[in-house]
């Protein structure tokens, strides 16, 4: 029963705390690719990989009381932070999931800002390609970002350094 | 002429009871739709298993993507000389529209949740595979196959010609609204589309909204919050594919079992592997699914044979409200006393939740999730939806979701009356004794 919400959890139980709904879908896809078994359907959107399953699910998670959203006003725009909450982990302490050890992962991932996930994760998702034709797709579908060449490299090691650091 | 202008001598229409015409006027169209990829639309229902609900919705994937084609077909006709629109993309426009769903097989939600499938992965496949579909697109340029998956894909360069397929108001969802309406008889999902399609307009890369139109949206954005909770996520019809996904997944747990079928799944053989070839794919339709199921009646499996049975009957189960926050003790004393009581748990008692449904609210993407839909006010300022109107903003603003917890309530007073398990079970399922 609710599988798919527990392994969230346990995302979250790792996590701690994640800033913004764009870098909560980011770091699941990029962890998807990763080989975490999470299971939420990604297409791509104007903005990368986006997950309506995701969206939906985490609404769930907050209205069960699992997942805790706050609200934080940023003069512009708002940005929504998500922790988990003590009826949550008391739900995952029930739960016996199996999913790999991804601290070194959530960490790596935690450092960054939404708009260097949202560039490795379109560049994952791009990865049937070649290199040279990923960074020409990246320069094709998100021309407003101008991602300089010194991202695109930074986020080739980037994902080299995920890759480097295999699921335990 | 090259193949890409050519024109039929005489334009073809189809009758259609949502736009009441589709015209078709290009060589390209008419071929694609004569392909036998597209032609199997028609053995594939919109709906799935909500025609078990609402029993006139039996229209197919071939209806809606003719809808979709046509609502596009008119976009352009109004763009055509509105400054940002690239006159040359017209045809790809077309082409994708109609294509879009090409990939979808059938019950294509459960298929993909149980085989772990993506008929979006199908659609590329066809449009760029060994197929009747491929040889037209081919036939336009060479690289014109790719540009029609690039734009369904949502990779293409022009996100203008993408949004007409895929946003947050597009020709896709404007027409299923309007056909699931229709086929389910419901009041809700109506909208004056005729009023959409004259205020959009295309701006750089997307379409946007005049905003002496926004009345005409918010109508569209409630139905579509209507069409979610009374017609997509219907209780019943999720008992439905409740059942179906367990059809599917003990068939697939009993051939890794080694089990002998009475009758040889050969159509399923390569799901059951997850090893599916696109030939394979395409022979798998509606018709194929409900021979399985007719014949796995008869199967020596319980299990396998009941579920089957209750589907092609329409023996579904029964459901009640769950919150697995306050009721998970509950849930497994049920589970324990089910086991007990030598009723599979894994296949009768489930909890299924909204967001495992394909279908979607308006989202404002606040956080650059989603590209939300632009008003154009009259100072040409940009302005999201929902800021501007009071009615979207109150519907985007609330986050209902939904648990239910399904079970065969049949089964359940067949057990005996004295049984302890069964006074439990009850107790547990509706707070008292056995509920008629």
């Amino acid at each position: 029963m609710l599988t798919n919400h527990a392994k969230l959890m346990q995302f979250f139980a790792v996590a701690e705390e994640v800033t913004g709904r764009k870098k909560l879908q980011k770091m699941i896809y990029i962890l998807q690719k990763c080989h975490v078994p999470f299971e939420e359907k990604y297409q791509f959107h104007f903005y990368g990989p986006y997950s309506e399953e995701l969206t939906l699910r985490m609404e769930e998670l907050c209205n069960l009381g699992f997942v805790a959203e706050m609200k934080e006003d940023k003069s512009n725009y708002y940005q929504y932070n998500y922790r988990i909450t003590g009826d949550g982990l008391d739900f995952l302490n029930q739960f016996s999931i199996d999913m790999p050890d991804i601290k070194t992962q959530v960490e790596l991932l935690q450092r960054r800002s939404s708009r260097f996930l949202e560039l490795v994760s379109t560049m994952l998702y791009f990865d049937d390609l070649s290199k040279d034709a990923v960074v020409e797709k990246i320069h094709i579908v998100k021309p407003k970002q101008n991602y300089t060449s010194d991202e695109i490299n930074e986020a080739w090691t980037f994902i080299a350094s995920l890759q480097k650091n295999p699921l335990q | 002429m090259a193949y890409k202008d050519e024109q039929l001598n005489e334009e073809k229409v189809f009758k259609d009871p949502v736009h009441r015409y589709v015209h078709v006027k290009d060589q390209v169209i008419w071929d694609l739709i004569a392909t036998p990829e597209f032609q199997r639309l028609r053995r594939i229902k919109q709906l799935g298993t909500t025609n078990l609900t609402f029993h006139g919705a039996e229209h197919s994937r071939f209806n809606h993507s003719l809808g979709v084609y046509e609502i596009v077909r008119r976009i352009i006709y109004n763009f055509q000389d509105r400054p940002h629109w690239n006159k040359d993309e017209r045809l790809l426009c077309l082409c994708a529209a109609l294509l879009h769903d090409l990939g979808h097989g059938p019950f294509s939600h459960s298929f993909e949740k149980v085989f772990k499938l993506d008929h979006e992965h199908f659609t590329q496949q066809i449009i760029l595979g060994d197929t009747f579909v491929n040889k037209i697109l081919k036939r336009v340029s060479p690289g014109f196959a790719q540009k029609v998956s690039d734009v369904i894909a949502k990779t293409y360069e022009d996100k203008l010609v993408v949004s007409l397929i895929s946003s947050q108001i597009d020709a896709d969802r404007m027409d299923y609204l309007q056909r699931d309406a229709y086929f389910t008889g419901v009041s809700y999902g109506h909208f004056d589309m005729e009023r959409i399609l004259r205020v959009m307009r295309p701006i750089d890369d997307q379409v946007v909204i005049k905003s002496s139109g926004m009345h005409a949206v918010e109508d569209y954005i409630m139905s579509r919050y209507q069409m979610y909770w009374q017609v997509y996520f219907h209780p019943v019809t999720r008992s439905a594919e409740v059942i179906l996904s367990k059809i599917l997944h003990r068939a697939k747990h009993l051939f890794e079992k080694n089990y002998t079928f009475k009758l040889e799944p050969t159509h399923f053989i390569s799901f059951f592997k997850e090893d599916v070839d696109l030939a394979d794919y395409l022979k798998l339709d509606e018709s194929i699914v409900f021979y399985y199921f007719q014949a796995w009646q008869e199967e020596d499996d319980p299990v396998l044979h009941d579920l089957c049975e209750r589907f092609m009957n329409r023996r579904l189960f029964k459901y009640i409200e769950f919150n697995p926050n306050q009721q998970m003790n509950e849930w497994m004393e049920l589970y324990k006393l089910f086991q007990d009581a030598g009723i599979d748990p894994e296949y009768y008692l489930v909890v299924d939740s909204s967001s495992d449904l394909p279908y979607d609210f308006y989202r404002p993407g606040e956080e650059e999730e989603r590209l939300p839909i632009h008003l154009l006010m009259p100072n040409n300022e940009l302005k999201e939806l929902s800021r501007h109107s009071d009615i979207v903003e109150s519907i985007s603003g609330k986050k209902r979701t939904d648990h239910k917890l399904y079970f065969p309530a049949d089964v359940l007073h067949r057990m005996n009356d004295k049984s302890h398990l069964k006074k439990r079970i009850f107790e547990l399922l509706y707070g008292q004794g056995e509920s008629k």
